[in-house]
């Protein structure tokens, strides 16, 4: 592997670039790997990372039905942040945003962790009570979180409207000065030429079309379009599509996948300075390296894999959006697409052991999925490899859904009065 | 006029002249020209600077694909947009117009030092340094790359203008106002249906209108437009021009960006500047032409070199001569009749370079009768020319080699690379493409929506082909409709059919690693970069498309990403459907952030539910708070009161003597029928068969998982009857609840459900003289306290009106609560507050109501519960009907982690000191000395100053917190760590004495 | 934004009058106290989430206020049919076939 470095870049502009290596190659299929992780998103090949790196695994391949990085590690809005209210979500981000701090100089890939701070607007009452709650509690466990006057809030963020008289006016906000965005693709390129390094398989389009499992119910391979491939251990990081490769292993998830959409406007120069998210009108916005305008919305109302998504929403997300920054109005939007998240019922993820022995999944990340890769790979490989909970993510168990013991970050924040 | 304005020629009105500035200067151009037509007519070909490079770059095209010449256009205050497309832009007298990215100016820009270390900003080149020192990425090397990113400036002023937004039905939408789409809408409208036509340009004519000398049926191309659109006018078709498709979604639902404004020099303040049309098609005829492609070589960038169709329109349709002296470099026959018709405008052609080695002999001889030098088998290698070409160097090419160069000359050099069918909306739906390798483009395969595809989006090309496919379609699209025609058959004279070959980048005598040839003009792409990302591995084209950002540039790939494909194939050495094609997405041109808006702006974001009394509490100086889509009042100051003085004397007042307070929002549902009883079992805690009609019960709602869902007072009216409460926020998500569980779960219950929340205004009147106040309005019941106690509600007439009265409360004190009619709610309000005055009655807002409660305990759901709170744990387990078989939670509420012991409960806390309020949201510890992370054991629900306390109360969430009475636990703040004591939540009349007469 | 038909009010209308509930024929348990925690986790979150034809329920929100039941391809977000609560479930080789 090239080792990537300022020298090496003169060096190469020196040649006429001819001298770069293949960041990963593209592999065909063993007859039998120690470890199969299905879907090459940031989750999974950052799994094959850490196994490689940090358990000595090295026979594994990460099996996608598409291109690396094609599914929503390269759909994101690339919003990360650990400003989570309960104590497991908040250990299992902040260990992501640990990870994300070195994780350039970790890859010797620049994935532009950008700590821009992302900050969360109170609009009424409720509001203020829970994003309150949020900051003391993320001050008591260790993670960066503080209160802003929507005063302050302005001064962090110039282009926001705090006029009392919008129909959601700004009361206050919560600001986290370590969260920030990355580049995402990047991410999935870093692992993947890490774990390719260390001798991981990557292997793309081969859709894997069941989990195959022996007598005694372990794990014992996966059929794919390129035939079947033995494994010890599979790993199921499909995000979308984990109900669907889970089921041929009779395993049945508490998941159901939705699509998700957001959009860019034209590049400007910098305008905006940090990311803002503001629940209570399901929108979030942040500038691109590049001068975008990134812009999220809430889910559509009906699960799909259409990666298609309606009109309405976006309406709504736009009108939201020029609500709270009113220059924006003549903005012109540029691109618009959809992702597929898969929702749990308490809005956490999933991820650990199965009830089948050998197969384990990391799934359910809703539209939190990309601020958790480093944690959730490095913690999903430390699973794979002990068959053991990390302590990370251990509470994010399948029974919790039998034994009611819920981490519902969503529930925490609900409205009624 | 300047000498590149051809007198007489072309669509705009030479009698008009219009005046704008480019940086300032003053430009004159004609009513109809663009502002890069204008500019052109002038002369400037420099328009703009590149992304990357800050390269200077002339317009490329003369339409909505342009990506080089964006500019900045301004009307005055408020009214800016970065980024606007020159070529699109028409111009009006008045209008500012900037260049973008440069600085100090246009023609001499600092960021072009980045051209000259090219070399190091390959593609990808950031994701492999400024890694070190970590620290420098946030501080020194990220602001770096950002500032030099972007185009143009962000507007800084809220929008003045307005937008709109409208719904459209039709039989027949016709995208594309061409020659295929003119046909299409001919017979679809003749044959008797609905037809919706829509085109980005201002004038329908498509191709056409850069094709004047073409003869349709006899009659010279321009007439046949103008005849053509009035015999749609007159069949009723809806010709709707600057107007873009911009998205293609579910069920031939089209989005429609209409502009109306940005072309007039002074809008009359009424009309919208844009309106957002959401069309509902049964049929969608896609007739969007097809877009030039550039050729790839080296210099193929600057100011000067432009597609020859784009060169074509310039001339036929603005009357605009690009140049003096010409250069034609093409693989494609339509190139070869620009360079006549330019010719024949007086432009001297230099050379035609045709890559193909024996072009079309009628061409060959077209061009030797205009005595032009054709130079078959050439190639360019080459241009010189900083800030407009100057020359061309001109290479023979044999096989696959290239010969000695020869430097011709020039002013412009004008491209063609062949042309690709406009597949984007047809990508929308998710339809396939087919690569077809005749052609060397994508096809339209297999269609997802009702639509057909028609003339050169389906490769067709020649204007006879496209004509008589347009018809054919357009019949095509009303024959599932259920109406046959028979399509018109087109005759063309001077037709100008052709065909061409596609390329990867051109061949070169020189070192192809430095050669800097374009194929994403605004992003700086090079041929180069694209050969770079497949050696580093990039081996689809989102990959390859992702790491050099080709593709990516506001025109979204339309000039770039057939090139783009074909020299990644090349390099992959595998064909390019196997390389796949990256996905279009809407809009199909960057779309104004207000049209999506439409009208749902400031008030009309969103509505705001005011109660019947709102009015009043306005007038009377209420502050107000929103409460999900209600805005309530909040308290009502006195001169110079803040919110705590206010508070304060609204609670005083009350429980000394009575408050008026508009409970109007409370959610109200109607449950009625033979077996509501039986409904109200199920879906609630609490028993309810042996409620007796006239009285009342609080009730709990759970939701099947076992966690509190709301709560409310519910009362029996009759045995078949209740009156059911829920949370102001509640209300709907209540209603949706019992409805599913009534038509889905029980359908054998006979039971009917209304909401009546809007139906009746609430007023609550609450303290020791509140049934003095009310009394002696009240009609047909008896209010003593033996006729009416607590938790009853009577059927009567309150001030005349027909009414429900409750006698409740939710403050501790003697309570009722009167519904009457909301027509009559304000009307009873200045009664009661009339009769009220001598007993100094007080009204109060929300906050008073959450003091009055809190200081008796009572739960606010959602703020001292949420969503992971059971009864037990509120201190509800009363509420729940032990003997009932079932209920909605029952189930839930068993599970192993509902019945565990220790679980968060909710208890009232008083702090150490008496004089400190507790934060909302403040967590509980209950070791304060502890390292971080900490171990947390709840958390503050609610707390206020309480004036009947004498002290800050609170209730709070606190693991086992029922078995922790008398304990002191921690509140560590970022200043201090705050000491109270856990207590029950009763904080006021705990024998309950204040609630009996 | 979807067109749905509504088998009460025998309409086809916009998708912004319907809600969506979730997936269809999962029946609440008739004696809840008797099934296992397995059981009713079953019937509270494990859903088939299909990649394909999808039983749905929907309601007409701002019409009849009626839940129904649909099958919905989630691939191409079509409806290869809508129908009434208690219509028994459509064979899918039916449909399937009668959509070709």
């Amino acid at each position: 592997m090239t080792h990537f470095s300022a020298l090496s870049l003169i060096k190469n502009a020196l040649s006429g670039q001819k001298n770069w290596e293949p960041q990963w190659p593209d592999s065909e299929p063993k007859a039998e790997y120690d470890v199969i992780i299905v879907g090459a998103g940031g989750h999974g090949l950052g799994a094959a990372y850490y196994l490689a790196k940090e358990h000595g695994i090295t026979n594994v391949a990460v099996i996608d039905k598409g291109w690396l990085g094609g599914g929503n590690t390269g759909r994101n809005t690339t919003i990360i942040r650990s400003n989570y209210l309960y104590d497991e979500s908040a250990k299992l981000y902040d260990h992501a945003l640990d990870l994300w701090d070195g994780l350039s100089q970790e890859l010797n890939y620049n994935v532009m962790y950008s700590q821009r701070g992302v900050l969360m607007l109170a609009h009424n009452v409720h509001d203020v009570q829970s994003f309150q709650r949020h900051v003391h509690a993320n001050r008591l466990n260790g993670v960066d979180n503080v209160w802003l006057s929507k005063e302050e809030a302005k001064e962090f963020c110039p282009p926001l409207d705090i006029s009392p008289n919008a129909r959601y006016p700004v009361v206050g906000a919560a600001l986290q000065r370590r969260a920030g965005t990355a580049r995402h693709d990047a991410v999935a390129w870093g692992y993947a030429r890490g774990a390719a390094a260390r001798g991981v398989d990557i292997i793309q389009n081969c859709p894997v079309t069941a989990i195959r499992r022996g007598p005694d119910g372990r794990v014992t391979g996966v059929e794919t379009a390129k035939g079947f491939i033995g494994a010890k251990k599979v790993a199921v990081s499909a995000a979308g599509h984990t109900s669907v490769v889970m089921d041929t292993a009779g395993v049945r998830m508490p998941l159901e996948s939705y699509p998700l959409q957001a959009l860019v406007s034209e590049p400007i120069k910098p305008i905006f300075p940090c990311v803002v998210m503001s629940n209570s009108v399901h929108a979030y916005i942040s500038q691109s390296d590049k001068g975008e305008l990134v812009i999220g919305s809430g889910t559509d109302q009906y699960t799909s894999y259409s990666q298609r998504g309606g009109l309405p929403l976006i309406e709504h997300t736009v009108a939201a959006i020029c609500e709270i920054f009113p220059i924006f109005n003549r903005m012109r939007m540029l691109r618009k697409w959809g992702g597929i998240v898969d929702v749990t019922p308490d809005r956490s993820a999933i991820l650990g052991k199965t009830p089948v022995p050998g197969l384990y999944v990391n799934c359910g990340w809703g539209t939190g999925g990309v601020k958790a890769t480093p944690g959730a790979a490095h913690t999903l490989a430390w699973t794979v490899a002990k068959d053991d909970p990390h302590p990370a993510n251990a509470p994010f168990t399948l029974e919790r859904f039998s034994t009611g013991r819920l981490i519902d970050e969503a529930a925490a924040a609900a409205v009624a009065h | 006029m300047s000498s590149f304005r051809v007198s007489g020629r072309g669509r705009v009105d030479h009698t008009q002249p219009i005046q704008f500035t480019f940086d300032g200067k003053k430009i004159k151009g004609f009513k109809g020209d663009t502002v890069a037509s204008a500019l052109l007519a002038n002369g400037i070909h420099l328009m703009g600077r590149s992304f990357k490079y800050h390269r200077p770059r002339g317009a490329v095209t003369a339409g909505s694909e342009e990506p080089n010449a964006l500019v900045g256009t301004r009307r005055g205050p408020g009214r800016f947009e970065p980024n606007t497309r020159a070529t699109v832009q028409e111009i009006w007298d008045g209008l500012q117009v900037n260049s973008q990215n440069r600085y100090p100016s246009l023609s001499f820009d600092i960021g072009a030092i980045n051209d000259k270390a090219y070399m190091l900003f390959s593609a990808g080149f950031y994701y492999k340094t400024f890694m070190w020192p970590k620290s420098f990425w946030d501080k020194v090397y990220e602001p770096f790359i950002r500032a030099a990113a972007g185009l143009g400036v962000s507007p800084t002023e809220p929008d003045p203008d307005h937008y709109a937004s409208r719904y459209l039905h039709t039989d027949v939408l016709i995208i594309g106002a061409g020659p295929a789409g003119l046909a299409a809408a001919l017979s679809a409208a003749r044959a008797g249906s609905r037809v919706t036509l829509v085109d980005e340009n201002p004038e329908a004519g498509g191709s056409l209108l850069s094709e004047p000398s073409a003869q349709i049926e006899d009659m010279p191309a321009w007439d046949w437009v103008g005849k053509t659109v009035a015999e749609l006018k007159e069949l009723g078709v809806k010709l709707m021009t600057r107007t873009t498709a911009i998205g293609y979604y579910h069920q031939n639902m089209v989005g429609l960006c209409e502009k109306l404004t940005d072309h007039l020099a002074s809008p009359d303040g009424e009309t919208p500047r844009e309106r957002m049309w959401r069309v509902r098609a049964k049929q969608v005829v896609l007739a969007q032409g097809a877009l030039e492609k550039p050729l790839v070589f080296d210099g193929n960038d600057r100011p000067g070199v432009m597609l020859a169709g784009s060169a074509q329109t310039y001339l036929n349709r603005y009357g605009v001569r690009v140049g003096d002296k010409a250069v034609i470099l093409t693989s494609h026959d339509s190139a070869w009749y620009a360079a006549f018709d330019l010719a024949d405008a007086g432009t001297t052609i230099a050379a035609i370079v045709d890559t193909r080695a024996e072009p079309n002999a009628d061409l060959v001889a077209e061009a030797t009768k205009r005595g032009i030098r054709i130079m078959a088998g050439h190639t360019v290698t080459g241009t010189e020319g900083r800030l407009r070409v100057k020359s061309v160097r001109v290479n023979p090419v044999t096989g696959s080699s290239v010969g000695a160069p020869e430097v011709i000359g020039c002013d412009c050099l004008l491209m063609s690379g062949g042309w690709t069918p406009s597949l984007h909306l047809f990508s929308h739906t998710k339809g396939t493409l087919a690569w077809d390798e005749e052609r060397q483009t994508f096809l339209p395969d297999h269609k997802a929506e009702e639509c057909e595809i028609a003339g050169a989006g389906r490769g067709l090309w020649g204007i006879e082909a496209v004509l008589n496919d347009g018809a054919a379609m357009g019949a095509a699209a009303v024959k599932s409709l259920g109406k046959d025609i028979a399509p018109a058959s087109y005759t063309v004279a001077n037709d100008r059919p052709g065909t061409g070959v596609s390329h990867k980048e051109l061949p070169t005598d020189l070192d192809a690693g430095k050669a800097r040839a374009f194929v994403d003009y605004q992003n700086d792409v090079t041929a180069k970069d694209l050969r770079l990302a497949v050696r580093e591995g990039m081996r689809s084209i989102e990959h390859v498309k992702r790491y050099t950002t080709n593709g990516m540039a506001t025109d979204q790939g339309k000039m770039s990403n057939i090139n783009g494909l074909n020299i990644a194939s090349d390099a992959l050495g595998v064909p390019q459907p196997k390389v796949g094609l990256t996905t279009f997405r809407p809009p199909y041109t960057p779309t104004t952030f207000g049209a999506f808006c439409g009208y749902h702006k400031g008030s009309h974001f969103e509505v705001t539910r005011k109660t019947p009394i709102d009015s009043w509490a306005e007038e009377n100086g209420a502050a107000y708070e929103p409460v999900s889509l209600w805005r309530r009042a909040w308290y009502f100051p006195k001169d110079g009161e803040d919110m705590h003085a206010a508070v304060d004397r609204e609670c005083r007042a009350t429980r000394a003597s009575v408050g008026i307070f508009d409970a109007s929002t409370l959610g109200k549902i109607e449950v009625v029928g033979p077996d509501a009883v039986e409904f109200m079992n199920r879906m609630y805690t609490n028993p309810w068969t042996k409620l007796a009609p006239g009285r009342a019960r609080y009730g709990l709602l759970l939701g099947d998982d076992g966690f509190i869902r709301d709560d409310g007072v519910i009362g029996r009216l009759a045995d078949d009857r209740f009156h059911v409460t829920t949370t102001t926020g509640g209300a709907a998500r209540v209603l949706n609840m019992m409805e599913d569980y009534l038509q889905t779960e029980w359908p054998d219950l006979d039971v009917w459900l209304t909401s009546t929340t809007e139906q009746w205004a609430t007023i609550a009147l609450n303290g020791p003289n509140a049934r003095k106040v009310l009394e002696p309005f009240v009609e047909g019941q008896d209010m003593s306290d033996e006729a009416f106690p607590h938790m009853s509600v009577s059927e009567c007439r309150v001030g005349g009106f027909p009414a429900r009265l409750f006698r409740i409360s939710f403050t501790g004190e003697v309570g009722f609560e009167v519904n009457v009619p909301a027509h009559a709610g304000r009307a009873l309000w200045e009664m009661l507050y009339e009769a009220g005055k001598k007993y100094d009655i007080c009204p109060y807002g929300t906050e008073t109501m959450h003091v009055l409660r809190a200081e008796k305990g009572y739960i606010i759901v959602g703020q001292d519960t949420d969503g992971t709170v059971t009864p037990h744990d509120a201190g509800l387990s009363w509420a729940i009907g032990k003997m009932k078989p079932d209920f909605v939670g029952k189930r839930g509420l068993a599970r192993p982690d509902l019945v565990a012991e220790g679980r968060k409960q909710l208890i009232g806390l008083l702090t150490e000191d008496g004089k400190t309020k507790l934060e909302e949201g403040a967590q509980i510890v209950l070791d304060p000395n502890q390292p971080k992370p900490m171990k947390m054991v709840g958390h503050v629900t609610s707390s206020y100053h309480s004036d009947a306390a004498g002290r800050p109360i609170a209730m709070a969430l606190l693991e086992d917190g029922f078995n922790r009475m008398g304990e002191t636990i921690y509140i560590p703040m970022p200043d201090r760590v705050i000491k109270a004591q856990v207590t029950g939540t009763v904080f006021y009349d705990p024998e309950g004495a204040r609630l009996k007469l | 934004m979807l067109l749905i038909h509504c088998p009460y009010c025998n309409q086809t209308l916009p998708e912004a009058e319907f809600t969506y509930a979730g997936e269809a024929h999962i029946a609440r348990p008739a004696d809840p106290s008797s099934v296992s925690d397995e059981e009713w986790r079953d019937f509270l979150f494990i859903r088939t989430n299909v990649k394909g034809p999808h039983y749905e329920r929907w309601r007409h929100f701002h019409g009849c206020g009626r839940y129904f039941n649909a099958v919905r391809d989630t691939v191409s977000d079509r409806f290869l049919i809508t129908y009434k609560t208690d219509d028994p479930r459509p064979e899918l080789s039916k449909l399937l076939e009668k959509s070709k």
